[in-house]
């Protein structure tokens, strides 16, 4: 069975007829071939899925793809190339935020993501006091990055990078 | 090239560029998605159709009858293959069960076959519905069972099963102050972020496959033989590997399933694991029992140490070999080893990260631990007066480099460890219970013969192509400094190629033996293209310099890029020098962690690990595979535990939900130290490898470190608050 | 997964409407939970009802004080609202100790209340388990249990409930607002939204069959010092051990309700008043009963230590 829908990529609208089981990561990785977003576990328990909807980060192994109709979807590919890289990109380069990259397309969405959550003022379970606006710490970063699972264990060069870029866009 | 004296003053030495902290010069690939991983080979074999893999859902026994009917005429089905229909297999060399079940099962979520389908989402629908009826046997899942059955391991990779020097029996016996304690460790999965994936295509009897393995040649060669072909008709190709850990040191089933569904349906077939399958379909780190004794006279001189280790594998299998660094890392006089293997019908065991000393270390380092604290001494310092500079199985043979005692002395100082108080339960921060641990790291330094090619093109780029594997290690990075430094040329002006057999037969990724004996191959392959360049330009190449992309020799100098179309390839051929020296590496790791005195809730709050392991390659990249390491020694310290269900024989929790591993929030920022060190017995880049040192004996500092905050000793893994909790504080 | 048609709905009736005409329909809202449980066939709808354009999504002050949450606001937005980080403290921080930043950006607050049990043997096909197969036999007994229930569990299933935000909206005494089929609303007092496992563990809620969650309502504050902990083995992105959800006023007097020990948040209400008296006092009446397995066991110990932290916290 399958259903039409439409929304943006990177700022490119695509229309698609899929079936209706289609997931929005295969959506992105199998039929528009991008292949940035990770299929890592499938059932959303590591993160290496994670895009941008309409400014928010989610599993998008949890998704299907028709329930994203005039969405605004921003993957890896979108935030930059290897020639000119998101900040956040360079970043995970300089820090050596990865080690075999696999899960990495995921963390740096998800760190863009989270930078931009801290900034809205959106808590987290570390932050001390619910009636404060959180803070960029250490402790933020890594509370609110723990659904990105690396297993290579590149947490501490991660929150090294992100937390240069938080700095230089103080 | 041989290598077979001890390397002398060369190329590398000039360390322009080896030894520089180098970014990966494939991170820009990686950090934007454009890295491609097997399932990703759109480019390479488009209009792949879909496999979808069916496993079993019994742990051992027999098919009595599977019809796959339904599934043939489900939407979208092209093929579905079973061990019935796929003609007949063997199995390969590495590989201790078969890969493609029935009418035998021998383990929980054995492949039995694939489903092919026009897409992803036919493929999986159409596999549920295969129908199979299972005649189950009874099978061995209980390790503490099969314990008193286990026999002598066989001789695998990790040397004899059984070792003895001196008296251990009649010295611990007569040792003042002794420890003789049981340990255990559970199963570890890999758990690597990419699970196990191919793509295959045919062109007539020539198959490639895009996986995703760390072995290209041993894989190569057996899945051809798996397959029953030669394996020149088998192109590997593996240029981007999500993690590896040692789970994709072989052949796995997805790679054969896909293999036969594109032979049967006529064009390219991939096929991915499923998260929920890779726990029990593939290998694991098996569990273990562990016995430690240690005998000391009180002045805290080990006289009598003894380890022994248990663990099950299926029939065939070989043991990891746990013992292994008790042989050489503290002094004694007398000491034993035993490794028992006993026969079981889990899913087979095999390599992961570290292999033998990772568990080995678990157990030993916890009973140091408890020595010391038996003998009233400090742990570091109770190491220290047992620190030995020969094997203390064969006093003739020397380590090559040992600075394990410099490692803890400059780690404890570093961080801080003077403050620890050494009874446990006494320190707090606030609410919290306060602790410091301490543990060594030990691991070889294991090498294997690796070759490259290496190319001038036009433009002075120089090509590096072999078939060594990037498993997150840096490869790409390492290779490149190497062939940078030895042509003299700059970074930017290498490329490097790895992954594919096409290429020269590297060493590949395992055993920590990849980056010293892979740059080494790539040293050799330079060296020889550095004679051509010289005979090119009519100059003794003993007398010519190359340097900033210059040859320089007797006051003449050419461009390097003049040489262009020169094509060298070479071996690096290891020879007897790691057997008249014991190669290793040392580390010491610290460890602050902190423990909640309600609920037990064990947080680490710092870490330290001081590696000597040779000449460091990049020290970027080296940093990230010991701090990699490390929180994989956190996880195996807290919560890494393939749980059996010892009914019917599984593991129970098999998706990244049940089965654990560190999340951001439970690492704290980490510090790594290198100690000076070249080792010229080691290779001719005087290096060794890290990949591995970091997570042996991680997780026992850990353990360390949450005794001295509780007073509350654990000693089966992992150590989780329920262990904890009847030893807290009272609390209202 | 098995092939299912697809409808996006724009009202509460029209959904309700169609989930009555199609047989085998279901809705589905974040869908992290359902789509999860699709993909190992689980669950096995023949029609999805996407129910995201329903506008249920807003947070509104209730005429008496009180706050009704739209079935469709996300758990970010919930936990972010500063009404509730204010005046339900207890639920933000419940949220924020669920799951991770992305699936609460999925998440609704109906889907929450209706997760299912994260039981590995529900969620292993091959395995029997009564509530994924009525009547196959309860695989969890006898076998892996330390994360399982330890009370109000019966011989047909020891799963428990998973989610961290129904235990703190059961110590805020929540309603859950409804649209049955035949268009009818009704409101379900939180304590009877979820029930026991007794002989029927695949009857996990008092909705009917059909019955749409359109709302959460929360009573007037009630003030006092909220807390949520929730214990786990590691520090994040996982499942509680025990979680206990507290409400402590000046007094001493308060209320709690636990997560991770059984099919439901458990709460007694009548134990409260041993409150002053300290966790112990608490623990022992709310856990009278308790039937745990020698895995488990531990969790009886956890909880009434977890709560002692949170009583030590609120007196501070």
């Amino acid at each position: 069975m399958t259903a039409r829908v439409s929304f943006e990529v990177n700022g490119q609208r695509r229309d698609l007829e899929l079936d209706t089981r289609t997931s929005l990561l295969d959506a992105l990785r199998e039929h528009l071939k991008l292949t940035g977003t990770k299929k890592g576990c499938d059932h959303g328990q590591c993160g290496a899925c994670t895009v941008i909807v309409d400014g928010r980060r989610i599993n998008s192994c949890l998704t299907l793809a028709v329930m994203h109709e005039g969405a605004k979807v921003t993957t890896i590919e979108g935030l930059g190339t290897p020639e000119a890289m998101h900040p956040m990109q360079a970043a995970f380069v300089k820090h050596d935020g990865y080690q075999c990259g696999y899960c990495t397309p995921g963390q740096v969405c998800s760190a863009v993501a989270v930078l931009e959550e801290i900034r809205a003022g959106v808590p987290s379970h570390v932050t001390p006091d619910l009636g404060d606006r959180p803070k960029v710490t250490a402790e933020e970063l890594r509370e609110r990055m723990s659904g990105n699972i690396c297993r290579c264990g590149a947490y501490s060069n991660i929150v090294d990078a992100m937390t240069e870029v938080a700095g230089s866009r103080a | 090239m041989k290598f077979d004296t001890p390397a002398a003053t060369n190329p590398i030495d000039q360390l322009k560029v080896v030894g520089q902290p180098a970014d990966r010069i494939e991170g820009p690939l990686k950090a934007t998605g454009t890295a491609p991983y097997a399932y990703e080979r759109h480019d390479a074999a488009p209009n792949a159709a879909y496999g979808y893999v069916v496993v079993s859902t019994i742990a051992r026994g027999r098919i009595r009858s599977l019809d796959a009917s339904r599934a043939r005429r489900a939407p979208g089905v092209l093929a579905v293959i079973t061990a019935e229909t796929a003609g007949p297999l063997d199995k390969g060399q590495y590989n201790t069960v078969r890969l493609l079940g029935g009418p035998e099962i021998q383990h929980y979520h054995q492949a039995l076959g694939v489903v092919v389908a026009e897409t992803w989402e036919q493929a999986r629908a159409a596999a549920a519905l295969v129908q199979v009826q299972y005649q189950e046997a009874p099978g061995r899942y209980d390790l503490a069972k099969l314990k008193n059955a286990a026999a002598v391991a066989p001789p695998g990779f990790g040397g004899p099963p059984d070792t003895a020097r001196g008296d251990f029996d009649g010295a611990f016996a007569s040792a003042p102050v002794k420890l003789d304690a049981t340990y255990s460790t559970p199963g570890h999965a890999h758990a690597m972020m990419e699970p196990h994936a191919t793509v295959a295509a045919w062109n007539g009897d020539q198959l490639t496959v895009w996986t995703s393995n760390q072995m290209i040649d041993w894989s190569r060669g057996d899945l051809a033989k798996t397959l029953k072909i030669p394996k020149e008709k088998v192109r590997l190709v593996s240029p981007f590997i999500g993690g590896g850990f040692g789970g994709k040191l072989w052949v796995r089933a997805e790679a054969v399933l896909a293999a036969l569904g594109a032979k049967a349906v006529n064009r390219p077939v991939k096929v991915a694991l499923t998260r929920p399958v890779m726990f029990n379909n593939t290998t694991h780190r098996p569990a273990t029992i562990q016995r430690v004794r240690i005998g000391a006279t009180p002045d805290g001189k080990i006289t009598a140490i003894g380890h022994e280790s248990w663990q099950a594998d299926q029939e065939g299998g070989s043991s990891d070999p746990h013992v292994n660094q008790t042989r050489l890392l503290y002094a004694g006089a007398n000491r034993m080893t035993r490794t028992r293997l006993a026969k079981g019908d889990l899913p087979e065991a095999n390599a992961m990260r570290a292999p033998g000393e990772a568990s080995g270390m678990m157990a030993l380092e916890i009973a140091m631990d408890e020595m010391a604290e038996k003998l009233g001494l400090d742990p570091v310092d109770f190491r220290i007066r047992n620190d030995t500079q020969v094997d203390p199985e064969k006093p003739h043979r020397p380590f090559s480099q040992r600075q394990f005692v410099q490692c803890l002395r400059q780690g404890a100082d570093h961080f801080g460890w003077s403050a620890r108080n050494p009874r446990p339960g006494q320190t707090r921060d606030g609410r919290w219970l306060v602790g410091l641990g301490v543990a060594a790291a030990f691991r070889g330094a294991p090498v294997q013969t690796s070759a490259a090619r290496v190319r001038l093109e036009a433009g002075g780029l120089l090509v590096v192509e072999t078939d060594m594997t990037d498993i997150g290690t840096g490869s790409y990075t390492i290779i490149a400094q190497t062939a940078a430094e030895t042509m003299g040329v700059p970074l930017h002006h290498v490329r490097v190629r790895l992954g594919d057999s096409d290429f020269p037969v590297s060493a590949g990724s395992g055993g920590q033996w990849g980056a010293a004996s892979s740059t080494s191959g790539v040293y050799a392959a330079c060296m020889k293209l550095r004679e051509q360049v010289a005979g090119k330009f009519g100059f003794d190449p003993g007398q010519t310099a190359f340097q900033d992309g210059q040859v320089r020799s007797g006051g003449k100098a050419f461009p390097l890029a003049q040489a262009a179309g020169l094509v060298a390839e070479d071996a690096i051929e290891f020879g007897k020098l790691g057997e008249q020296q014991e190669l290793s590496t040392f580390g010491a790791h610290f460890v602050e962690a902190a423990v909640d005195p309600y609920t037990a809730e064990i947080r680490v709050r710092r870490m330290l690990s001081v590696c000597a392991a040779g000449r460091i390659l990049n020290p970027k990249s080296a940093r990230s595979q010991v701090i990699g390491a490390m929180v994989m020694g956190v996880g195996a310290a807290l919560m890494e535990d393939l749980v059996v269900d010892k009914r019917r024989g599984f593991f129970v929790n098999h998706d990244l939900a049940g089965y654990e591993v560190p999340v951001h929030a439970d690492i704290p920022h980490q510090e790594v130290i290198f100690l000076d060190e070249v080792d010229p017995a080691a290779s001719p880049l005087k290096a060794k490898g890290v990949g591995e040192l970091g997570i042996c004996g991680a997780a026992a500092a850990v353990a360390n470190a949450v005794y001295n905050a509780t007073g509350v000793r654990v000693r089966d893994y992992p150590v989780t608050l329920d262990k904890l909790l009847a030893g807290m504080p009272q609390v209202a | 997964m098995k092939a299912f048609t697809y409808e996006r709905a724009r009202t509460p009736a029209e959904a309700a409407a169609a989930v009555a005409r199609t047989p085998g329909a279901k809705f589905i809202a974040g869908g992290t939970n359902l789509l999860d449980l699709m993909k190992l066939q689980i669950e096995t709808p023949r029609h999805l009802i996407d129910v995201n354009g329903l506008k249920l999504d807003e947070i509104e002050k209730t005429p008496d004080g009180g706050l009704r949450i739209g079935a469709l606001v996300r758990n970010t937005d919930l936990a972010a609202d500063a009404r509730v980080r204010n005046d339900y403290a207890v639920l933000s921080r419940a949220l924020l100790a669920g799951a991770s930043g992305q699936l609460r950006n999925k998440a609704t607050t109906a889907g929450n209340l209706l997760q299912r049990t994260r039981c590995p043997y529900f969620y292993d096909t091959a395995q029997p388990c009564n509530k994924r197969q009525p009547g196959s036999g309860c695989s969890a007994i006898g076998g892996v249990s330390r994360q399982l229930a330890v009370i109000g569990s019966s011989d047909a299933c020891i799963a428990t409930h998973p989610s961290d935000m129904a235990v703190a909206m059961r110590v805020l005494d929540a309603k859950v607002e409804t649209v049955r089929a035949d268009g009818q609303a009704r409101r379900i007092p939180i304590a009877d939204f979820h029930r026991l496992p007794g002989t029927t563990p695949h009857i996990e809620t008092a909705l009917m069959p059909g019955e749409l969650i359109t709302a959460v309502t929360l009573p007037k504050p009630v003030g006092g010092f909220h807390t949520y902990r929730k214990v786990r083995d590691r520090a994040s992105y996982a499942f509680a051990l025990v979680s206990v959800a507290a409400i402590v006023q000046r007094d001493g007097r308060g209320r709690a309700a636990f997560g991770g020990v059984a099919h439901r948040p458990w709460r007694v209400e009548a134990a409260e008043a041993a409150m002053p008296g300290g966790a112990k006092a608490l623990a022992d009446q709310v856990f009278a009963g308790a039937k745990p397995t020698h895995e488990n066991a531990f969790k009886l110990t956890l909880a009434e230590r977890t709560l002692a932290g949170a009583l030590a916290e609120a007196r501070a």
